[in-house]
């Protein structure tokens, strides 16, 4: 039977364990408000900029002359996926399911007889699929010392996938992040970068524009920082469904670690009450003999 | 005149500056061009350059823009530009740094497009520069 101590040592250690988690959840409760502003702030950019391509991008698709970001390389051998993860751990699903994700695109693309290269943003995608994978990875960006992601971040990466394209290292671009619903759900999302997802019902609501310079123009300035656009998206949405994430798993690490803190202290106490009705009976069969 | 003309200057991660104001002068990337209310729809890309308001809610004001567009439409004027900041705020020495950089960048273009595009943004921050 282990003794008493070891019984107090455990009960102390669990609820140090308890105190760690209840701060991680106020830590990732505080991050998270701060990563859904982000999110809704960066809102009206992505979507002025979606209607312009869209009314620009739908009239230009068909034509031959039309910039290759949009209407692609004419071929889909070589793909190219991110995969954005977390670089830290403690969050409860939300690299795994990312990366099942991730998993199940390049597998389907590998039998589809398909050439696919992984750029992983965040460690723990690479950790995850290096085993599997390890060769198609071509490299991983961490994002761990950035405070909070930001415009700089996503173009840093943008401008690694363009000068990829520019070099005709891969014909589609897909990025792989995790779409944040709330704080409770968050749903792996894959994108498609490149060429450029544009919806086909351009609703012609709007009047008709003039531009200078001419259409062609404005969409090849326009393409290049729509990737960027939607990597920034990516990210951001990223911070905000790990933050979440992690607030719910450190939500229920607290309340488990509550839930062994009263087991132990349980045994704890029925231990010391035998330990008591051992002495006692010691001490009144002990004074019976004399 | 014919009233204000609503004005928002978005960055891709918020929503800057937004007012009405009588004008607003925005650099295109063939010429400077001023929007007044009722301006014709309208989509300009912006090179590096001052954006002029007139008459804003808090006076006049000039804000530096770099890389984006200019969309004018029936509810006003919207300019996206990935980098923007009011004049008065410019640091002399952070942009001689820039335009050290850009001046490497011209140096370093391989063709003829790379080059057009480095000479832009290298006179864009001298632009910045002087009225910084």
């Amino acid at each position: 039977m282990p003794s008493l101590k070891s019984f107090k040592v455990r009960i102390a250690s669990v609820k140090s364990t308890r105190k760690i988690t209840k701060a991680m959840q106020l830590v990732a409760a505080a991050k998270l408000r701060r990563a859904q502003e982000a999110a809704i702030n960066a809102r009206p950019y992505a979507e002025r900029m979606q209607r312009v391509l869209t009314n620009l991008g739908t009239a230009a698709k068909g034509n031959p002359g039309a910039p290759r970001l949009l209407s692609g390389t004419g071929k889909s051998d070589v793909h190219l996926v991110v995969v954005a993860t977390g670089d830290r751990g403690l969050c409860g699903g939300f690299n795994t399911n990312i990366v099942k994700l991730a998993r199940q695109t390049i597998t389907r693309l590998l039998s589809e007889k398909k050439t696919v290269k992984i750029l992983c943003v965040g460690r723990k995608g690479r950790e995850q699929l290096r085993r599997d994978f390890g060769r198609h990875i071509i490299d991983t960006i961490e994002l761990a010392g950035v405070k909070q992601v930001g415009f700089a971040q996503a173009q840093m990466i943008s401008a690694r996938v363009l000068s990829m394209f520019e070099e005709g290292a891969f014909d589609v671009c897909t990025i792989i992040y995790s779409q944040f619903k709330s704080v409770i759900a968050q749903v792996p999302t894959a994108l498609r970068l490149i060429p450029a997802d544009i919806p086909d019902n351009a609703d012609a609501r709007g009047a008709v524009y003039s531009y200078e310079p001419d259409e062609n123009e404005i969409l090849e300035d326009l393409l290049p920082r729509n990737v960027t656009t939607q990597i920034l998206r990516a990210l951001i949405e990223n911070a905000a469904s790990f933050y979440g994430s992690q607030m719910t798993a450190m939500d229920n690490a607290t309340r488990n670690a509550g839930d062994v803190i009263d087991k132990l202290t349980l045994v704890y106490n029925r231990t010391r009450q035998a330990v008591i009705t051992k002495e006692l009976i010691e001490i009144i069969s002990g004074a019976e003999a004399l | 005149m014919a009233g204000k003309i609503r004005f928002d200057l978005v960055s891709p991660e918020k929503l800057l500056y937004s007012a009405e104001a009588d004008m607003v002068t925005v650099p295109g990337r063939e010429g400077d061009f001023a929007v007044l209310a009722g301006h014709e729809p309208f989509i300009s890309i912006i090179r590096t350059g001052l954006i002029n308001v007139k008459g804003g809610d808090d006076g006049d004001m000039r804000i530096f823009v770099r890389g984006g567009f200019a969309e004018v439409n029936a509810e006003g004027l919207i300019v996206l530009a990935e980098e923007a900041m009011p004049a008065d705020d410019l640091d002399a020495a952070a942009l001689d740094a820039r335009i050290k950089d850009a001046e490497e960048d011209l140096a370093d273009a391989k063709d003829d497009a790379a080059r057009a595009k480095a000479a832009e943004a290298l006179e864009g921050l001298r632009q910045m520069r002087i009225h910084a």
